[in-house]
């Protein structure tokens, strides 16, 4: 007990900052979510459950759900799938797989911002690269309007998301490698093991938790994801690429509907803690010893 | 053969995907606007530093690096130092308090920014802390506790608990022992700490946007999305501001790898 009243000081000040500006600002943000507030005036009403009546209501609501959705499964999807494969060929630690390894990995350290930047200028119609490689080597009639296109954005902005994150990932998945023992895959190999053999029936089974943890990591980036589409497409065109981190913010700082947009808030929140406890789970249960 | 040219052409294919874009930077940004135009994609026929010249005279350039570097600089040590002092504090309080205060930062990690924003954005506004760097980073720092709590107590979690235990008998109190032997013995992994932050921090977006209005304020970031106000799709001119907002962060990674991975490492393994 006296050993708890000497170490207390070490949590004062960041415990109190921490509660102060973020968990009992986000809690009034809940109290928000029952008002008209519009962030402004000084005074709102209390409407009960109004805002998220309209919002069930909100087309652009509900198109940012899906949005976020089909972002989210496209972006694990690439993102998992490729830095797996490069992670397999770059397990060892040799000179270039180390050199590979820091390469993949520069877009993750270069802002968001500037990335999306970057992409804006690889995806333009006419001056961009892909579509002047396409025209260069006669494929001319696969060129798109990759931001432009109401069926295509949201996939042309996941691929940028995966572009940034996959170098993070297949460092994730090497440390996942790098745990199993060598001697289990050696002893495979000298009992006759195929590689797809030793690949499906070892390294994948035990490789299962850290791919768990990339999954994990991934699905809440992407559900989190708002810097690339603010800057990419804001949102359009026609709300196509809008998500619910878009939608939220415009809803309180460009029509100032601060009442409505903590509900968005709320939902998302609710929607962000039910997929984490969903992988949670899994996560648990797929826990491998060796 | 066949199957090892395949691996090959896989690795060297995707790293051609991260280079060309971030090539493409650099040719452009060392083109005239009708050099642009004529080979919008190519290599520069001759290298052209009016962008740059530009940019530096047109934009704040310096001031939007000093409050980056102001913000980044204060956010990280302010969280290190209040994020170890809680963590240090966590393992040695034993199970029940300890754990108790771990569920607490815990909570915070769940709550995505974009939640937390808009209630943030409003106490501040309250409080008359808006536009003002201090506020920004007293927030930033409050919203990334949790992840630091997370990392750094996950960190020293692994320190050996017997040589505290004998700092202890030696006489040293607890600050003696956070600072004489917790903090030294967990270097590396404040260095990978802070690179983590050191990135989120700098590549920030959301709470500058929000709590700065004024260009005197303004970080990195938020001076990108002016320019792009002012040089509408001028790819050069662009291109140029990406060049030159991304150089530190990409030298501070060439020289510091090490840290960078590992933090990034560290800091997704929250599970």
């Amino acid at each position: 007990m006296r050993r708890y009243k000497r170490l207390i000081i070490f949590f004062v000040p960041g415990t109190l900052l921490y509660l102060g500006l973020f968990i009992y600002p986000s809690l009034t943000g809940l109290l928000h979510s029952f008002t008209d507030w519009d962030g402004l005036s000084p005074s709102y009403r209390y409407i009960g459950l109004d805002n998220y009546r309209t919002l069930s209501e909100n087309i652009v609501f509900s198109k940012s759900l899906g949005n976020n959705m089909k972002f989210m499964l496209a972006v694990v999807l690439v993102q998992t799938v490729v830095s797996l494969i490069l992670a397999l060929r770059l397990s060892k630690e040799t000179k270039t797989s180390i050199v590979l390894r820091s390469l993949y990995f520069v877009p993750t350290v270069i802002s968001s911002v500037a990335v999306g930047f970057i992409w804006t200028f690889v995806y333009d119609p006419t001056l961009g690269v892909i579509n002047q490689a396409l025209e260069q080597s006669g494929f001319g009639n696969l060129t798109q309007n990759w931001l432009g296109d109401i069926n295509l954005a949201i996939f042309s902005i996941a691929l940028v998301q995966a572009w940034a994150h996959i170098g993070q990932m297949v460092i994730l998945f090497v440390a996942g490698l790098q745990a199993i023992p060598t001697e289990l895959i050696e002893s495979a190999k000298l009992d006759g093991g195929s590689r797809w053999q030793v690949f499906t029936r070892i390294t994948w089974p035990l490789l299962a938790p850290a791919a768990a943890i990339v999954v994990a990591f991934t699905t809440i980036q992407s559900l989190k994801a708002f810097d690339l589409v603010f800057t990419m497409t804001g949102g359009g065109p026609n709300y196509a690429t809008e998500i619910l981190s878009t939608f939220i913010y415009s809803t309180a700082f460009s029509s100032y509907k601060f009442g409505l947009a903590s509900a968005a808030s709320v939902l998302f929140l609710a929607l962000i803690s039910l997929i984490t406890f969903l992988q949670f789970r899994i996560l648990r249960t797929d826990r491998i010893s060796y | 053969m066949l199957l090892k040219l395949l691996k090959w052409l896989l690795l060297i294919g995707f790293a051609l995907v991260v280079l060309i874009p971030l090539m493409l930077v650099v040719f452009t940004a060392f083109k005239s606007t009708p050099q642009f135009y004529a080979n919008p994609i190519g290599f520069p026929t001759k290298l052209f530093t009016g962008n740059f010249r530009t940019l530096f005279e047109e934009q704040p350039i310096w001031r939007y690096a000093r409050n980056s570097v102001l913000v980044t600089v204060s956010t990280v040590f302010f969280e290190l130092l209040l994020a170890s002092m809680i963590a240090y504090g966590i393992i040695r309080s034993g199970r029940v308090f300890g754990k108790g205060m771990y569920a607490l930062f815990a909570v915070g990690l769940m709550i995505p920014s974009q939640v937390s924003i808009i209630p943030i954005y409003s106490l501040l506004h309250k409080l008359g802390w808006t536009n003002s760097i201090a506020g920004l980073v007293a927030v930033t720092v409050s919203v990334l506790m949790p992840l630091s709590v997370f990392m750094l107590g996950g960190f020293m979690r692994t320190l050996p608990k017997e040589i505290m235990e004998a700092g202890s008998i030696d006489g040293l109190g607890e600050w003696g022992i956070l600072l004489r032997i917790a903090l030294p013995l967990s270097a590396p992994y404040l260095a990978a700490t802070s690179a983590f932050l050191f990135v989120i921090v700098w590549n920030d977006l959301l709470f500058p946007m929000l709590l700065v209005n004024t260009k005197e304020k303004m970080t990195l970031p938020i001076a990108m999305l002016q320019f792009r106000g002012e040089f509408v799709a001028n790819y050069p001119m662009l291109m140029t501001g990406v060049l030159v907002t991304s150089i530190p962060m990409i030298v501070l990674y060439v020289f510091l790898q090490r840290f960078f991975i590992s933090g990034a490492l560290a800091g997704s393994l929250k599970g």
